[in-house]
């Protein structure tokens, strides 16, 4: 690293795109000079040194996951037994024949349709709100956005206490219609709206605020020429705006929809999948059966099957992104 | 440097921006301020009450109707909250384990991201997907084998185990390396002439130069570690190595729910710190989670 200005050569030309970079490097008339080859691998060790303790942590923490839980999926282990027992394909028939996976399956797709669709159409509209720049809407921003950085484990705790039926702002409302409060986490037919609304009160922030850097990013001249042909503002909305605003639409979607799979801790803190499994998702009954139940065969198996869902809906948005959305 | 993804859409210029373009258009309609203002109540109500609660004396949170204003204010709560369970290790453990894993995580990233941008490798671009490629794997499918894989290492129960798994980075990496790459070419050309090598070109142009960016890399990592709630909750096992938002758990579990002071009082230490953070840096942390999100 002395050699100063000889080393410029190998910077220089590796800056700028990485397809351009390094074998481009191997051609260069001035690589041919002795010192060259041993200044080169130099330069990868030095690449070895500096990347490769975060490509081996990935390797280690994000793929070998992924290898291991496919084994994993297709044997039988407590986590104490000195080995795992090879089952083949019965813990995935086991999940599909039992009546609790299919319903905590259809329970999962309820809660991620709600979440997602419900955050996203008032997270639209409050980002439309926020747009129209009233006195006070930085503050607001801010306050609506408070909940995406805040501890999960906390918000739900927060929710217990609105939540509770004899003294939490549930009573209050509900009496102020004649009416008692519902138990919510203790009523196997409310605990899952509890979540719904505590995880869209956590989301809507974000979604508000993605969607506002959306609207601004629309060139005022597009809104001008609008106005200039006769649009009204539903016109404006319905044809200008949520049209170039597909993009971020579709990327709110997927990654909603991600995140709402493996939402955990509002449930873990709120409800720990009950009353009855009323609350039990795919992401509490990976955890359940792998921590609470050690069959940790059967939590990789569904494990793989929330893979293979995500999988899907991450290929479905390159597809998509190509075809369809408007730029 | 506007070019570069994570301050380009700073709030203060999205603000003028906007305001430019608002007083060109349309008055401000009733029924906007209206909405502002019950859209700020639905956020506010709920933190209010989780606030004052914690200061409220048990007559006051017992009695029906509910009192949003309390008629006295008591630390008792917070001493109830530190008897219960030990919150005071739990502090200690979540500032260890957020500091040091967003340390470590900032420092990867930028060395990741200075190689990816600057040094030769072969098959790097191959090496740069495998990296992208872990965006796609979820992190939930991954719990179960990462505890098995830290079992092993013998680092259950440990800060280590806590902090390991979450210190790779891809994003931050990405994030770091694409804003790498748009510094000009001459700062770097400067650097060489002056002999730096390549650790002082990192410390002394990079890392400078870079600054907003690896920033909003940090406090992300930060806000990450500090709410990370299922992997502390499977890979620590004894009550003092519990992080703030698994010692909630505490609280709840131990008097059932009777004790709603003692409660909310943990709970503004697990939310405390982050909403400080969130204040002091908050365009920095809606700059990387929102700005990059809409960028392509």
């Amino acid at each position: 690293m002395s050699s100063g200005a000889t080393d410029l050569g190998s910077i220089t030309a590796t800056a700028g795109d990485p397809a351009r970079g390094t074998d481009q490097l191997a051609t260069t008339s001035a690589d041919r000079r002795p010192g060259a080859i041993r200044r080169r691998r130099r330069s990868y060790l030095l690449f070895a040194a500096f990347a490769f303790p975060n490509l081996i942590l990935i390797a280690v923490f994000a793929y070998w996951p992924i290898i291991e839980n496919i084994y994993l999926s297709f044997t039988s282990w407590d986590f104490i037994s000195p080995k795992a027992e090879w089952v083949g394909l019965l813990n995935y028939t086991g999940l599909f024949t039992s009546w609790s996976f299919p319903a905590t399956l259809l329970r999962t797709l309820i809660w991620v349709v709600a979440v997602v669709v419900i955050t996203m159409v008032i997270g639209l509209a409050l980002a439309l709100l926020f747009s129209l720049r009233i006195r006070g809407t930085t503050a607001v921003q801010t306050l609506a956005f408070s909940p995406h950085v805040l501890s999960g484990a906390a918000i739900a705790t927060i929710w217990l206490l609105i939540f509770d039926p004899n003294t939490g702002l549930s009573r209050l409302i509900f009496n102020a219609f004649g009416a008692d409060s519902p138990a919510w986490i203790t009523d196997s037919s409310w605990a899952l709206p509890a979540l719904i609304i505590v995880s869209i009160w956590k989301g809507l922030g974000f979604v508000a605020i993605v969607y506002l850097v959306g609207i601004q990013q629309i060139p005022n001249e597009v809104l001008e020429a609008a106005r200039i042909d006769g649009a009204g503002r539903w016109s404006t909305l319905t044809q200008v705006i949520f049209p170039l605003l597909s993009p971020t639409t579709f990327f709110l979607i997927i990654t909603q929809t991600i995140s709402a799979f493996q939402a955990f801790d509002v449930i873990a803190m709120m409800t720990s999948g009950g009353p009855a499994g009323a609350t039990t998702t795919l992401s509490w009954f990976i955890y359940d059966e792998a921590f609470n139940r050690t069959n940790v065969g059967v939590s990789s198996a569904a494990s793989m099957i929330m893979f293979v869902i995500l999988m899907a809906i991450t290929a479905l948005q390159f597809r998509f992104v190509e075809r369809r959305v408007h730029y | 440097m506007t070019a570069m993804p994570t301050t380009a859409m700073t709030p203060t210029k999205q603000t003028q921006d906007a305001q430019v373009r608002s007083s060109t258009r349309r008055r401000t309609p009733w029924w906007g301020v209206v909405a502002l203002v019950v859209g700020a109540l639905v956020f506010l109500i709920p933190l209010y009450l989780f606030v004052s609660t914690a200061f409220k004396t048990n007559a006051d949170i017992n009695s029906w109707p509910l009192r949003l204003i309390p008629r006295s204010l008591t630390l008792e709560n917070f001493v109830n909250a530190w008897e219960l369970a030990p919150f005071g290790q739990f502090l200690i453990n979540s500032v260890v384990v957020a500091v040091i894993g967003m340390a470590l995580k900032v420092l990867l990233a930028i060395f990741t991201a200075y190689a990816f941008a600057y040094l030769p490798f072969p098959k790097k671009n191959w090496l740069f997907l495998f990296m992208l490629g872990a965006l796609m794997v979820p992190g939930h499918v991954t719990l179960l084998v990462n505890y098995i894989t830290v079992g092993h290492l013998h680092l259950v129960n440990t800060y280590a185990g806590l902090i390991l798994p979450g210190i790779a980075s891809a994003f931050g990496t990405f994030l770091l390396r694409q804003y790498f790459l748009s510094i000009p070419a001459e700062v770097l050309e400067a650097a060489q002439l002056d002999g730096a090598g390549h650790l002082r070109t990192i410390g002394s142009f990079i890392v400078p130069m870079a600054r907003p960016a690896i920033i909003t890399v940090g406090l992300i990592a930060l806000i990450d570690e500090w709410n990370g709630f299922v992997w502390p909750l499977i890979v620590t096992n004894s009550v003092n190595m519990r992080t703030l938002p698994i010692g909630l758990l505490y609280l709840k579990e131990n008097d059932g729910i009777n004790d709603w002071g003692a409660l909310m009082a943990g709970t503004l230490f697990v939310v405390l710190p982050m909403a400080i953070v969130l204040l002091l840096a908050q365009r920095y942390i809606v700059a990387g989670l929102a700005g990059s999100a809409v960028r392509r």
